[in-house]
């Protein structure tokens, strides 16, 4: 291959007025992903004050019970199906094609098909705040009988746009799933094999494998929910010759894999940056990558032990004890690799370092107590109450959350060209790891108490805990401050970023700050050397040495 | 492919706005069939836990279900995947002529399939309401049947475009996605008449 002189004027910065449009660009839709998920983070966000300003006194005295019971029902809709996958899908559309040097998604239209369907049906939830009887109040789980009562017997209701939402985000989630998977298995550069393929696209392509696989039976399932609740059948009716209970597998069967799902791609994080900021090659690279899809066999026989308590016969209590357990064996495996890849390295306490090492301690115990949680008699003992409530938000905002503004605060110079200023990041890393450990520790005291979740008053001897908890989730509030002051201010006018501003080894790095529109276009180099060669000096590519002084030229021309 | 944004017409010229990058699209529709079938997977397993659990499956006054008209139904869907695969070969004989022919024959077998469907449907004693056996039995004749609709969709898009001259270079994955599409559509029905018709 042969590198051609660079053009000598760069062209014009392209208008940001193509984050508003449908573009087929990936990287304008990553960002498009991203800046839409925290908008829904900020609306979810102002939900869970809610919740906790009304739980911080025993008395149901801030919002009426049945208004409490839309806001916990939405609160959670809002935060796993606008925020949480629209996120990681908009890291994944920014990081797949430069990590693996494709020049855009396998199929740009879909991509921007799936990309607008989530503003679409982010719209109908909000809105069904404002059909007669409210949003949807049977929890996020919208278990039957509760989900498929209609007192007030209209067509349009909380419950039926609910589950038409979750429907099209369903929709949305397959049509993004078959582009990743397809983009990772078919556009990967000369020379990158499976094992030399960075672990973000190992944990992306394991992630939406469980997609393709658990989602549609979420969507079976909703559609005979969306039967009973409209049309008078009764799958899920017990007077009907149905069965609640049916829904429970259905439901879990999809939303159990959905937190691999979710963290799978926070392990990706975690295994990028921890070798960037501790100049160490990531420890057992193979057995990492692999894991992933250990993880995603397990995850997919796990589901039941989300209803140990709904009635299901003891042998099948025993043996998703077992499974559940054992899956704690290859997340094992990768919390180690990161232990080993920090043991003697050069660490850089970096923003993202900072969230990346605060994210693995809450998950270290978020997964203690997940053990916990698959033992039968502790599950019986603690199921629905503050416990559960406890353990998951330490799994999904102690440590995905944390992973992903690790990731957000890493790649923000590689795709907007400017660096986040370090202080506001520190401040916010600061207090999000407080704000999370005040806020969701003492939902485990509280549980093993026998607080149960989803009430608006309590009995006064939870009161302390609950008013600690609150002010944590306060603080959680305070802390998105600085951080949309850091990504508002530096975005405009913050410090240009080099191509390379954390000195990491990947594809995504040989590129311009932004990168132009195909990426390497006609130019993919090829590559030589398995991912995170940190200290040995080994190129990653074939005329590495060259690539780069033409960047760094180009910089200094600018 | 890339190119869209109203920037791409100041860059430079690339090559690759010429030919384009490899087309995928059969990868992508596999991949889509795979996560489809799990829906039916979800149907099927429900159906099957509704009926073992259930005390009277079939609702009062309804006998069962008549297998014959079904089954005859059934003929007609599985030879339709017969004649789609002589289209096809006669597609890669380059005989066009006798590839639309037999591709609008299995347009028109499926068609019957639809009708025979419907007729049935029109005879039937009981409704969607009537207990878990009509809730499921519309259920999953209902969703089997809109991909059969589908299933004959694509092909008639398929019959259209091979009229564009020197398109079946390109209509090529077209035809074989759609032929997938059919060849799938047609095995889950064997399990459906299998669950529906013959488990007495």
């Amino acid at each position: 291959m042969t590198i051609a002189t660079f053009p000598p004027e760069p062209p014009p910065p392209p208008s940001w007025t193509r984050y508003l449009g449908f573009s087929t660009d990936a990287k304008v839709i990553g960002i498009q992903y991203i800046v839409t998920a925290f908008f829904f983070f900020l609306i979810g966000g102002l939900l869970a004050m809610v919740i906790r300003g009304e739980l911080i006194t025993p008395a149901a005295d801030l919002v009426d019970r049945s208004v409490y019971n839309g806001i916990y029902t939405m609160h959670g809709t809002i935060m796993l199906f606008l925020f949480i996958f629209p996120v990681l899908n908009g890291l994944n559309n920014l990081l797949i094609p430069t990590m693996i040097g494709a020049p855009d998604m396998a199929f740009p239209r879909l991509n921007t098909a799936a990309f607008w369907l989530v503003p679409v049906f982010g719209t109908l939830l909000i809105a069904s705040f404002f059909v007669p009887g409210g949003p949807a109040t049977a929890g996020w789980w919208s278990y039957p009988p509760v989900s498929i009562q209609n007192p007030l017997g209209h067509l349009i209701n909380g419950e039926s746009m609910w589950i038409l939402a979750v429907a099209l985000s369903g929709i949305s989630s397959i049509m993004g799933a078959v582009n990743f998977v397809t983009t990772i298995l078919r556009m990967r550069a000369p020379g990158m094999g499976f094992f030399r393929m960075p672990v973000f696209c190992w944990t992306a392509l394991a992630a939406q494998s469980l997609q393709l696989i658990g989602l549609p039976a979420l969507t079976g399932g909703a559609v005979m929910l969306l039967m009973d609740l409209s049309f008078g059948t009764s799958f899920y009716r017990p007077e009907g010759g149905g069965d609640p209970v049916l829904y429970q597998h259905f439901f879990w069967f999809y939303s159990h894999p959905a937190v691999y799902v979710i963290i799978l791609p926070v392990f990706g994080i975690f295994s990028e940056l921890f070798p960037v900021y501790s100049r160490k090659p990531l420890f057992g690279y193979v057995y990492v990558a692999v894991a992933s899809f250990i993880i995603v066999g397990l995850g997919l026989i796990v589901w039941v032990h989300h209803f140990f308590s709904s009635g299901v016969p003891q042998w099948m209590r025993d043996l998703f004890m077992a499974t559940t357990m054992l899956i704690a064996v290859p997340t094992g495996v990768k919390v180690f690799a990161w232990l080993g890849t920090l043991w003697g390295g050069k660490l850089r306490l970096t923003t993202p370092m900072l969230f990346c090492i605060g994210g693995l301690v809450n998950f270290v115990f978020a997964g203690i107590t997940g053990v916990m949680l698959a033992t039968v008699p502790i599950d019986i003992h603690v199921s629905n109450t503050y416990f559960v409530v406890g353990h998951f938000h330490y799994v999904i905002y102690g440590a995905a959350v944390m992973g992903i503004f690790a990731a957000v605060y890493h790649w923000f110079p590689k795709f907007t060209g400017r660096m986040p200023y370090e202080g506001l990041g520190k401040l916010h890393c600061l207090l999000t790891f407080v704000g999370a450990n005040l806020n969701f520790l003492p939902m485990h005291p509280l549980g093993l108490m026998g607080m149960p979740r989803r009430v608006s008053s309590y009995d006064p001897e939870f009161a302390f805990w609950n008013v600690i908890a609150s002010l944590g989730a306060f603080l959680l509030g305070v802390s998105i401050i600085p951080f949309l002051l850091n990504m508002l201010s530096s975005w405009i006018r913050g410090p240009r970023a080099t191509h390379n501003p954390w000195d990491a080894i990947g594809l995504e790095w040989l590129l311009p700050s932004p990168p132009p529109e195909d990426n390497f276009g006609e130019e993919v180099p090829t590559v030589i050397s398995r991912p995170y060669g940190y200290g040995s000096g080994e190129p990653l590519v074939e005329h590495q040495a060259e690539i780069e002084r033409r960047l760094q030229l180009q910089e200094a021309a600018a | 492919m890339t190119s869209t944004t109203p920037l791409a017409g100041s860059a430079p010229a690339s090559p690759e706005a010429a030919h384009g990058h490899a087309n995928h699209n059969l990868t992508g529709f596999i991949i889509f069939l795979c996560s489809e079938s799990v829906i039916f997977l979800a149907f099927f397993s429900g159906y099957a836990i509704l009926r073992t659990s259930a005390l009277d499956w079939l609702p009062p006054g309804v006998e069962g279900l008549e297998w014959r008209t079904p089954l005859v139904n059934t003929a007609v869907l599985i030879s339709s995947s017969g004649t789609m695969v002589l289209a096809e070969q006669f597609k890669a004989r380059e005989k066009l002529w006798l590839f639309r022919g037999f591709w609008l024959l299995t347009m028109a077998m499926g068609g019957y399939f639809l009708v025979g469907q419907a007729v049935e449907w029109s005879g039937l004693a009981f409704g969607f309401s009537s207990g878990t056996f009509g809730g499921t039995f519309y259920l999953l004749t209902g969703f089997h049947g809109l991909h059969v609709a589908t299933g004959i969709l694509l092909m008639a898009i398929m019959l259209v475009k091979s009229f564009i001259p020197g398109n079946y270079t390109g209509g090529e994955q077209g035809v074989q996605a759609t032929s997938l599409f059919w060849h799938f559509v047609d095995v889950i029905w064997i399990i459906l008449f299998l669950l529906l018709y013959v488990w007495r």
